[in-house]
């Protein structure tokens, strides 16, 4: 099937080269990374991870996401989905890809990440990740791949994929579930050290994934002959609006665990997000704007007018995509760690070098999905032909 | 045909060969890699169950005296001083009460108390969360004397260590230290950028039999012993004073006790 990505027209090349190009760009920056440290991002002593791993965390969401589409297809045979899990799937795969670079990126010694494996340590958090997250990208191209193949043959796939198919959905959640235990195991971490976030995250994946996978679908009927359909794009609205809702009602245990027990260790984090602390507060505008952009999300997707019409639907999308990756990209990495274990604040905002090479990753996950999925309509447009 | 067996045997030859060197270059291995950082025990060695350290706070009025004690730590272990804050490496720092003790800020504290300076270091927990969150066991509980102690050869810089210690005792190497290190001490070893370390009560002394750098340094205001020996004199300090530890409610048990 791999021929089909290499037969585009001009504007397809046109995207490819573009983010060969910004891959190439933050590559060499990251070559500069490697030769000076991670001392040309803005991470310190106090705040010790940053954005590469806010945005590693929240394109684990996304990666998890895509289960919601295999999940009905597959255990409820909801037959509508049958036209889009493969997108769902290679929307996992391009999102794992992400992840693993942004790990790559953010470790000191990249050269040693196989020690890793050679010395498994299953009381680290961090061993069960590399084996999640793995697991699943594997999963994922094994069952996306065979699928769409079986559908471009025009038979039913193969026997051997079910087993397969049934474990990738319990792994899609096992995915968030063990990147939040990397956080909130920590003794002394009061922002994280929550029983709620592992759920939490896990809502705001089903949120953020199936909003992205709207907007892909919505721009894939625009751009080819195959139309995920309009039954298939509202039921994911429907997903959304769950989702968003029960994230942001999450965050709202949060906040009440915090204030009414009156526990400064709890409160200072949120403090410091929405209101500042010791005069320290570069992320107070954008924790309210990631808030206010959820609650918008929020009554453009339940409302039936704004999410039955397809404009208003992006735009909720794109509200709750910017608004959960503010929360979880910005506000739930660093606002763990300000303030510090010895209650100083410490504020951290990435560095220009920082953001180059975090753009390159993105540009590479786009890359794995512009591919992915210029292969998958294509089979879909042959099949319909 | 001749040819060919010749080349078959000469390829069983150098096989055979390779694996008999295997050794020999697995000592070679140990020499330059991972015995630089294990320092043999000597004859003269201190020996312990698990070392503790009791701090007498009541003996430092100012900061200027802990100047020589962490001075001594830097020293001893090639510690680079940075002028951007966000590099900083501190292995044993000064700091204020309320600090050193978050979560028990006494409110109107005898006010000689509150002004004091405060020793923080690396607690060298019993029951270590950062060893619990390395990937790798590069930094793990050495279970002959309880110290927590750092592989800097095999860390992969992921600092997982660093979010899972409460006390914020460990520091990056967000550059090359090299460069920063004012006075080389050819008797520990200096680290590499993208490496996690923090203070290892100097293992690489008590190896020889000397006390730590910063308990030497101290004039009898640091004491460091056996914390299972009930008659060595961290224990006889514990008895006689009323000692505190930093966030004790979390259960990691450190092994640093204060007397206030």
């Amino acid at each position: 099937m791999l021929e089909l990505a290499v037969k585009g027209d001009k504007k397809y090349w046109s995207w490819v080269v573009a983010l060969l190009a910004v891959i190439g760009g933050a590559f060499l920056i990251y070559l500069w990374q490697l030769k000076f440290g991670l001392g040309i991002t803005g991470m310190s002593r106090d705040v010790s991870w940053g954005f590469y791993i806010a945005n590693f965390t929240y394109l684990v969401g996304v990666a998890a996401g895509g289960v919601m589409v295999v999940l009905p297809y597959y255990l409820h045979d909801y037959k509508a989905y049958g036209r889009i899990t493969v997108l769902g799937e290679f929307l996992a795969i391009g999102a794992i890809v992400m992840c693993l670079l942004f790990i790559i990126v953010d470790l000191g010694q990249p050269m040693r990440i196989l020690n890793v494996w050679l010395y498994p340590t299953p009381h680290s958090v961090l061993f069960w990740d590399t084996i999640v997250l793995n697991g699943y990208l594997f999963l994922n191209i094994v069952v996306g791949w065979n699928v769409l193949e079986a559908e471009r043959n025009n038979v039913h796939y193969q026997a051997w994929l079910k087993p397969f198919i049934y474990i990738s959905i319990p792994w899609a959640v096992s995915i968030h579930t063990v990147t939040a235990y990397l956080y909130c195991g920590l003794p002394g971490r009061g922002f994280w050290l929550t029983a709620i976030l592992a759920p939490r995250f896990l809502a705001s994946a089903f949120a953020a994934g199936p909003a992205l996978l709207i907007l892909l679908c919505l721009f894939v009927r625009k751009v080819s002959r195959f139309d995920p359909g309009r039954e298939q794009i509202q039921s994911l609205a429907k997903t959304v609006a769950y989702a968003i809702c029960i994230n942001v009602f999450f965050f709202l245990c949060e906040v009440f665990v915090a204030f009414y027990s009156n526990i400064p260790e709890h409160m200072d984090h949120l403090k410091y997000l929405f209101a500042g602390l010791h005069g320290h507060g570069l992320l107070v505008p954008w924790m309210w704007a990631s808030l206010i952009l959820m609650v918008v999300g929020i009554i453009m997707t339940v409302t039936p007018l704004t999410r039955k019409n397809e404009t208003t639907l992006a735009c909720a999308c794109v509200a709750i995509i910017v608004g959960t990756w503010i929360d979880k990209g910005l506000g739930m990495i660093s606002g763990g760690f300000v303030p510090n274990p010895l209650h100083q604040v410490n504020e951290y905002a990435p560095t220009l070098p920082e953001i180059g090479i975090t753009i390159g990753v993105y540009a590479a996950g786009a890359l794995v999905l512009t591919i992915l999925y210029k292969i998958a309509v294509g089979v879909k447009e042959e099949v319909r032909a | 045909m001749d040819s060919s067996r010749r080349s078959v045997l000469k390829f069983f030859g150098l096989t055979a060969l390779g694996l008999a060197s295997r050794p020999v270059f697995n000592a070679f291995a140990t020499e330059h890699g991972h015995s630089a950082m294990h320092f043999e025990k000597g004859a003269k060695a201190l020996k312990a169950k698990q070392w503790a350290m009791v701090i007498d706070t009541r003996k430092f009025e100012s900061a200027d005296e802990l100047e020589p004690i962490i001075e001594a730590c830097n020293k001893a272990h090639n510690i680079p001083q940075f002028e951007n804050k966000n590099h900083e490496i501190k292995w044993i720092w000064e700091t204020e009460y309320h600090n050193a003790f978050p979560q028990s800020p006494n409110r109107f504290l005898s006010e000689e108390a509150e002004q004091r300076p405060y020793l923080v270091l690396c607690n060298h927990c019993e029951n270590p969360p950062c060893c619990r969150a390395c990937p790798t066991q590069a930094t793990f509980k050495r279970e002959s004397d309880g110290i927590v102690i750092m592989d800097f050869h095999r860390c992969i810089g992921c600092r997982f260590c660093m979010a899972a210690c409460p006390f914020g005792s460990r520091s990056f190497n967000f550059r090359d230290p090299r460069p920063f290190i004012p006075e080389l001490n050819k008797d520990y070893p200096t680290r590499m950028k993208g490496v996690v370390e923090k203070c290892n009560f100097c293992a690489e002394r008590l190896a020889k039999g000397l006390e730590p750098a910063c308990v030497e340094a101290s004039e009898g205001a640091i004491v460091f012993g056996d914390l299972y020996d009930p008659e060595s004199e961290v224990r006889k300090l514990l008895r006689e004073n009323y000692t505190i530890r930093r966030k004790q409610s979390l259960g990691t048990e450190p092994c640093v006790y204060y007397i206030v």
